[in-house]
């Protein structure tokens, strides 16, 4: 099936649902095919092929409202199958806050080209993935000979969807994904710390060299050698930019508009005021192309925005998505993050540590979590000592804790080194007087 | 290398698809040819009607993978039908279903790999799934046909009612019942959100050595989240009872124990503290604290990681890890309880399996690929999350047998430390040994007493540092009542765990500084 035969088939199954009793319909429907290899030893540890697909149906009876899901797209069964959820439908209580997104708010234009799909996908020949995945292993052991073993793999995906609603959209997209990683583990004594890097894009040409990664993941755990907890204390901390998005990503749950009405967000009252300092600017930015988040408009089908979500620290926005904006009477804006960006600071990461007299340079996280509706956290954390502005041994098994709302304020600066292999464009953050727990 | 556990985790999924919703006033097929009997009375052949597929198509698909000279080669034929309620604002106001349907089909040579799937059952889309999967090899050979036998499996999973059979205007008056408590519990509570969800899965699996299985496997779960507010503060807990039950399970009873366990580990949460930051003896209430053995040992003695000299265990075998009295076991075979399996999803047989037998290491948990590797019978761990996916070690129910000591002895003997209760995630690095888990309530324990509520406080530890470090076990081992999924390289299983009261003697704890 291509994407216009999967849009009347979706067209299809929404009007079938209306003739069985649905008053409005949202039908989805996706295809994914995925390649994914894995090297050890030189050999085929893991070779794998799949297509997936799926429809995706909500249905909206007289305000009562249910959504399903099935990969079975023959349209006898389809049949019955949406029978019976119209049918069911009319079993659950009706909620005048159920309907489809109003018109007004689905994408005009959706021509806009945000370079999400690599055109020859189909070219990249197996023996060229499993030769990458290769050379990453054989350029990652290279590197010492305390590692015990390594491993490199390729991936890469290429997705197709249509959205039709009942009041007025049809839309559709692809895009396509590669992906390249290694893994390595060292011994250290008893210890086998691993460490790990992978690297991609939209198009294979962002793929960078095998060389990169190998030599990467290599570092990322020979660097780990002789960790070990130190004293418990107030540091500075600073966070490495492909692991701060952890953090960032506690906005997300408090600034959504379903915390807001059930009373679980920490930030509910507090549009408008200070919520961290002034050096964070938080943009949600769907346009960016070849970005892994980018889109012309959400899973509810409403239109993307640029958004400025936090500026200076003030919060300008949460993420309201249809049926909560119905219910506290706000406009849905989208549910959900696109890609987020953040105005940057001057320097990078090697000028920013030469400050740092006694701190704590976070490079992974290791569980934890944070509570939307207090904002309390706490998270495992390892990384490296940093004293007198250099790195002076690796730490681990620790914990940092605090809450939200002071720890945002604690926000030192923003450096000027985004990493780019995420939806969330992150650089190195740096933050005062953190409670670690070790020792 | 990292693996993680949770709870809730079609909260954090946050979409319809983690979780389906058995919704329906009848039965849901959503397959080809409709099954023709449901529940767990079916046999091979019943299965055979409900994948529409013949002996001599398995036998086709399977000589298709082994063609290119692969040593072995099986097919995971699989049909899952999710429900979920959701109760909100006062009103069952949301239901979600999820169907999936397909066959994987996995060639070995070696411990090498390949794998592909079909979500077709037509025989030329299986076979052409199996020609995908058996390029791991790559000479050519041609495979005599093998007589299939059906072993007698047991039934761990007994339940009255097939989820298929219990309509969803049966389930929306246990959700009621829960939200309507919760409120008369407490004047401050202010919010309630209930869910209800079921699934049930059918199994058919089949390989080149002539064993052909089936299984029915049933789930359910029914959770609730409250909110209250007291002087401005807000706090909000959780707690679900999930297992592989039938309907029967959720008694008055139950309901009742649902909603004031929810409401209390709420309330509590109004005068909690944070304990002082650094290392402390901590005690692990009996219960779902089995999450440290999940993460402290479990994860590392999966033995494909061992089999890769990745994981810290990985020359532990036989060696005196803990005290005498710490035995823990992985165990497939607990009625009724999450991670139970009658046989596991590369058609093995289950068992209960010794990871420390008296303190002493004894066994790693083993798919196909790492018993033939070192040589040992299958411990029945291969699973999987769908036929999507290639099965490798995975932990079923994870526990610790009682030990000499008394629940009230242990709190006791601590003069300043932290009684962990209640947990929402664990994660745990294999290679090096750390792992944590996330405490969403318990107390402090001051001079011998349990004193002031705790919350949200992360505990990192290393395994084999805190096996050697366990002080006490109590005589009160319990299972943990509500749903834990356990996530590797990308791939959920339900599973369960279990301790009984139990003291480190320290830990890091996550806190403040004076």
């Amino acid at each position: 099936m291509n994407n216009k035969e999967r849009q009347e088939l979706a067209m299809w199954a929404v009007e079938f649902a209306k003739k069985k009793g649905a008053s409005e319909v949202a039908a989805s429907i996706d295809n994914s095919r995925s390649s994914e290899v894995e090297i050890r030893e030189q050999k085929i540890e893991v070779i794998k092929e799949s297509t997936t697909n799926g429809l995706n149906l909500n249905i909206y009876r007289d305000h009562k409202y249910s959504g399903h899901t099935t990969n079975n797209l023959n349209k006898k069964d389809l049949e019955k199958f949406i029978t019976e959820a119209v049918e069911a439908t009319k079993y659950l209580t009706a909620d005048e806050f159920r309907a489809l997104p109003d018109a007004s708010l689905y994408p005009t234009d959706l021509n806009k080209d945000l370079k999400l799909e690599d055109k020859s996908y189909n070219t990249v020949a197996p023996e060229q993935k499993i030769q990458i995945a290769k050379e990453i292993e054989q350029i990652a052991l290279s590197k010492s000979d305390k590692i015990i073993t390594a491993t490199g793999g390729f991936w890469d995906s290429y997705s197709e969807s249509v959205l039709v609603h009942s009041n007025g959209l049809v839309a559709d997209r692809s895009s396509t994904f590669f992906g390249a990683s290694g893994s390595v583990t060292v011994r250290d004594g008893d210890a086998r710390p691993s460490g790990g890097d992978w690297a991609g894009g939209r198009f294979f040409e962002n793929v960078p060299s095998a060389e990169q990664i190998g030599a990467n993941a290599a570092e990322n755990a020979i660097r780990k050698m002789g960790q070990a907890k130190i004293d418990s204390g107030k540091y500075d901390m600073l966070i490495e930019n492909r692991t701060a998005s952890r953090l960032l990503y506690m906005f997300m749950r408090p600034m959504s508009a379903r915390s807001l009405q059930q009373k679980s967000s920490y930030l509910d009252g507090m549009l408008g005021k200070q919520i961290a300092s002034p050096l964070l600017t938080m943009i949600d930015d769907p346009f960016i192309a070849g970005g892994f988040g980018s889109r012309l408009y959400d899973g509810q089908g409403i239109a993307a925005k640029k958004r400025v979500m936090i500026e200076k620290g003030v919060l300008k926005e949460y993420y309201i998505d249809n049926y909560y904006g119905k219910k506290l009477g706000m406009t849905p804006n989208g549910g959900s993050s696109s890609n987020i960006r953040f105005e940057l600071g001057s320097r990078g990461f090697d000028e920013i540590v030469k400050d740092v007299k006694s701190g704590i340079f976070v490079t992974s996280f290791n569980g934890g979590n944070s509570n939307s509706t207090t904002g309390d956290f706490s998270f495992g954390v390892s990384g490296f000592l940093v004293e007198g502005g250099k790195i002076v041994k690796p730490v681990n098994e620790m914990n940092i804790s605090g809450n939200a709302k002071e720890f945002w304020q604690q926000l030192a600066e923003m450096g000027n080194d985004p990493y780019k292999y995420s939806s969330w464009l992150s650089p190195t953050l740096v933050f005062n007087d953190i409670d670690f727990s070790g020792l | 290398m990292k693996a993680i556990i949770n709870r809730r985790d079609f909260l954090k999924a946050g979409t319809v698809t983690a979780v389906g919703a058995a919704i329906l006033p009848h039965v849901l097929s959503g397959c080809t040819t409709g099954p023709a009997k449901i529940g767990g009375d079916m046999t091979i052949h019943d299965y055979l009607e409900h994948f529409g597929v013949t002996e001599q198509m398995i036998q086709q698909i399977i000589a298709e993978g082994l063609s290119k000279g692969g040593d072995y080669c099986d097919v995971f034929f699989q049909h899952s039908i999710g429900n979920y309620i959701g109760l909100e604002d006062n009103a069952v106001n949301r239901a979600y279903s999820d169907i999936s349907f397909g066959v994987g089909i996995r060639v070995l040579k070696g411990d090498q790999t390949g794998y592909s799937f079909s979500e077709e059952v037509s025989l030329e889309a299986m076979k052409s799934a199996a020609r995908t999967a058996a390029n791991i090899a790559n000479s050519s050979a041609t495979v005599e046909p093998v007589a299939f036998e059906s072993p007698k499996l047991p039934n761990y999973y007994k339940i009255n009612t097939a989820w298929e059979e219990v309509s969803i205007n049966e389930k929306i008056p246990y959700l009621q019942q829960v939200n309507e408590k919760v409120f008369a519990l407490d004047g401050r509570i202010i919010k309630s959100n209930v869910w209800f969800n079921d699934e049930t899965s059918y199994v058919l699996f089949a390989n080149s050595e002539g064993r052909m299985t089936c299984d029915y496997q049933p789930m359910a779960q029914l959770s609730v989240s409250v909110t209250a507010e007291q002087n401005g503060q807000k706090e909000q807990n959780y707690f679900d009872y999930s297992g592989r039950r039938g309907i029967e399970f959720f008694t008055p009873e139950a309901i009742n124990t649902l909603a004031t366990e929810a409401v209390k580990r709420t309330v509590s949460l109004f005068d909690a503290v944070k304990p002082k930051a650094g290392e402390l003896p901590v005690v692990l209430a009996a219960g779902s604290s089995g999450i440290l053995l999940h993460e402290a040992i479990g994860h590392g003695m999966e033995a494909d990681f061992n089999r890769k000299e990745t994981s810290i265990f990985s020359d532990k075998i036989g060696k005196k890890v803990a005290k005498d009295f710490v035995s823990i076991v992985d165990d497939a075979t607990n009625e009724n309880i999450r991670g139970s399996i009658n046989v596991d999803d590369e058609g093995n047989d289950t068992e209960k399996t010794y990871l420390v037998a008296g303190g002493t290491m004894e066994s790693y948990l083993h798919d196909r690929i790492s018993a033939k590797h070192y040589g040992v019978k299958p411990t029945g761990n291969g699973r999987r999350e769908s036929f999507r996916h290639m099965p490798m070690p995975r932990m079923r129910n994870t526990y610790m047998e009682n030990g000499p000591h008394k629940k009230e002895e242990i709190i006791e003997s601590v003069k300043y430390g932290v009684y962990a209760e209640s947990f929402s995630n664990g994660q745990v690095m294999i290679g090096a040994g750390d792992f944590t888990f996330y405490v969403k309530s318990g107390y402090l324990i001051e001079n011998g007493k349990l004193t002031r509520p705790i919350k949200d406080i992360n505990i990192i530890g290393n395994g084999p540092k805190v096996l050697a470090d366990i002080e006490m076990v109590a005589d009160d081992l319990k299972m943990a009542e509500g749903g834990w999924t356990c996530g590797k390289n990308g791939q959920g299983v339900p599973v369960s765990q279990g301790l009984p009261t139990v003291k480190v003697s320290k830990i890091t704890v996550g806190g403040v500084n004076a």
